[in-house]
């Protein structure tokens, strides 16, 4: 297995211009690629012989909308006491993101048996598209197609861009963070119309357990450690 | 004569096979567009089963999400859980006790057995063989036991956890009683292998099975229907294969002998003496040659982890009570492991921000788990990587061309499950 620092520093060296970032964390690469540069990146990679990234594992889309918000402040008790008062992140906002999207890449490669994970940020306010990288490897095909269905992303040059996993007839993208996990329609039969009918939703939603965030100082420690080199589990 | 030359005008035909079709392995709706008797194009409708999984993990806290793992691919219940509690435990550091490490390879080995005989059972069914169906239901009874066992569920276990698993090898087996169909000395002969501990039955149950297989071999693989269903039918060459993000027999069966288990050995795979089967042509023959060998490997592992297993009791479960529970002993007489246990219980532990990707080699190929948290007790975004899903959305370029029988047979060569394609 090669060894993930050099494959850094590569990748570092072959796409100074076409990416934004590369980090290693747990001994994952991941690799920030500019979002106009992705197919470029893609093709190099696939064909390059010593990338040789000849296998897609995975492509899905994420909603950034409530990163590092939490349900319950934890952080301000000292002075104030905990308080039962629960904001639900459903609410909030979260202003730091500027790119509220990203779709991320899992590559495998057979030859050199390594992972890169390539990731593209996307943001509604320019344009929710990115190149679909279906002429490179024809696996992402139902992948892409589940991230348009779950989050609305659209893949430039995807020959058959239909939704996937959702009902014939649903509108919305329910994996965004501000799509309710209750959902927005219920279906019934209606004896009277002789069909199925949809209707908004009766339930409320609800949380059980609140989002917590907490900084346990020994798992700080680890995560030190795990990017100084050291590996886990 | 005029008549003669103009042919009738034929338009190529489109019907529904399923989503309530037998042999469509769950719920799944494909629309064949087909030429007489040759498949033009095949689009599967997928979703029916569609249960947002990977949403409703971000709604809870990390362990509570492990029992919806079981109902991904509900035919391999632990290996779904193993990929996620192994994502869970990388992005908090954390590594297993020898033990548990040790079981969960078991138990994997077992579920893969479990997996490849139902698929092998629905294989032949698919195909016209009722016996063989019958015989793999009686060698999954046996195995769905030791989850049972272990577990005390026999599908959805729940028994992989975080920094171990949930608790040790049980030291008897349950046993059948005397009923109306079976008298004592009846339940006295089924009862013989279940006398000892677990690791006994599963001992045992390893002693038999090889022969067991040669069974189902007998029966199937030099049968002159089954090679005429098989043979040559559903071919994908390795480069197309590779191209398609296929893995696991589908893989291997196009003869690329790629298997995590050795190629990025996990757990205590590497201490493990096992081969890698591959088929040559890469058709459905060639598929189940790769899966029917692939249960006597697994079989091989199973032995090899009963004879550690003997030999080295210890702890399961790591002693880190801000992730694993504590002892209930310990909560009668500490205070501080009763807030631990009570912490754990109503907030879950919390998991350091970061992302990782994980992924084991399941009976179906190569399960992934993507986990990204932003340092709460809940996942910020899960997305499971399921084996089948691939290899579904490939079904069009493997069925086109082929007959409509072929579909059948192509279509139950790729082990699909709807649960873990749909999630």
């Amino acid at each position: 297995m090669a060894d993930v620092n050099t494959l850094l520093a590569h990748v570092k060296e072959r796409f100074a211009e076409c990416i934004i970032d590369a980090t290693v964390l747990l001994d994952e690469l991941t690799v920030l690629v500019k979002r106009e540069r992705l197919l470029d990146v893609c093709r190099e990679l696939r064909d390059d012989p010593f990338f040789a990234f000849n296998q897609l594992m995975d492509v899905c889309g994420i909603d950034y909308l409530h990163y590092g918000l939490d349900d319950w402040q934890t952080e301000s008790t000292t002075e104030s006491g905990f308080s039962r008062g629960v904001t639900s992140v459903l609410l909030q906002e979260n202003p730091a993101k500027p790119e509220r999207f990203a779709v991320v890449y899992h590559l495998l490669s057979l030859t050199h048996n390594h992972r890169i994970r390539l990731r593209v940020g996307l943001s509604e306010e320019k344009e929710l598209m990115v190149d679909s990288v279906m002429p490179i490897w024809p696996a992402a095909n139902w992948y892409e197609r589940e991230a348009f269905d779950l989050f609305g992303i659209l893949f430039r040059g995807h020959p058959d861009l239909r939704r996937l996993l959702t009902d014939y007839g649903f509108s919305g993208h329910p994996f965004r963070k501000d799509f309710p996990l209750i959902g927005k329609v219920e279906a019934r039969f209606d004896a009277a119309l002789g069909r199925v009918i949809y209707e908004p939703v009766s339930i409320a939603p609800r949380t059980l357990e609140p989002k917590v965030i907490r900084h346990d100082n020994r798992q700080l420690d680890a995560a030190v450690d795990a990017k100084e080199g050291g590996s886990h589990g | 004569m005029a008549e003669a030359t103009s042919m009738p005008e034929i338009k190529n035909y489109v019907f529904n096979f399923g989503p309530q079709h037998p042999a469509a392995h769950g719920v799944l709706r494909l629309i064949l567009e087909v030429d007489g008797e040759t498949i033009v194009r095949a689009d599967p409708h997928v979703g029916l089963l569609h249960r947002a999984t990977e949403k409703l993990a971000e709604s809870k806290p990390f362990n509570h999400t492990i029992g919806y793992m079981d109902r991904l691919d509900y035919v391999s219940m632990m290996c779904n859980e193993h990929g996620y509690v192994l994502a869970i435990e990388k992005l908090l550091g954390i590594t297993p006790p020898i033990r548990a490490q040790y079981i969960r390879v078991m138990f994997d080995e077992i579920t893969r057995i479990l997996n490849h005989l139902l698929w092998l059972a629905a294989h032949s069914l698919d195909n016209g063989g009722m016996a063989v169906f019958l015989y793999c239901f009686r060698e999954r009874e046996d195995l769905l036991d030791c989850y049972e066992a272990v577990s005390g569920a026999r599908m959805h276990a729940t028994y992989y956890r975080p920094g171990g698993v949930y608790r040790d090898l049980p030291d008897s087996m349950p046993t059948y009683k005397p009923s109306k169909w079976h008298n004592k000395k009846a339940t006295a002969e089924r009862n013989e292998a279940r006398e000892g501990t677990l690791l006994d039955f599963i001992w045992d149950f390893t002693n038999r099975f090889p022969a067991r297989v040669d069974e189902y071999e007998d029966l199937l693989t030099n049968n002159r229907i089954w090679k005429q269903r098989t043979v040559d039918i559903g071919v994908i060459s390795p480069e197309r294969a590779i191209a398609m993000g296929f893995t696991g027999p589908m893989l291997r069966g196009s003869g690329v002998a790629w298997d995590l288990r050795k190629m990025q050995p996990y757990e205590v795979y590497d201490r493990m003496d096992f081969d890698i089967p591959v088929g040559k042509t890469g058709d459905c023959y060639d598929r189940y040659l790769v899966r029917v060998n692939e249960m006597r490997q697994s079989n091989r592992i199973i032995r090899q982890c009963v004879e550690w297993l003997r030999q080295n009791p210890g702890p399961v479960m790591i002693d880190d009570y801000k992730v694993a529970p504590p002892p209930r002993e310990e909560m009668k007489i500490s205070m501080e492991a009763m807030i631990h246990h009570f912490k754990n219980m109503t907030e879950g532990y919390s998991v350091p921000e970061g992302e990782v990707y994980t992924a084991i080699e399941h009976p179906k190929g190569e399960f992934g788990v993507y986990l990204v948290s932003d340092g709460a007790n809940k996942p910020y975004r899960m997305k499971v990587r399921a084996a089948g899903f691939p290899h579904l959305a490939g079904l069009n370029e493997l069925i086109s061309g082929y007959m409509i029988a072929d579909v059948v047979s192509t279509l139950s060569s790729l082990d699909i499950v709807f649960g873990e394609i749909d999630r």
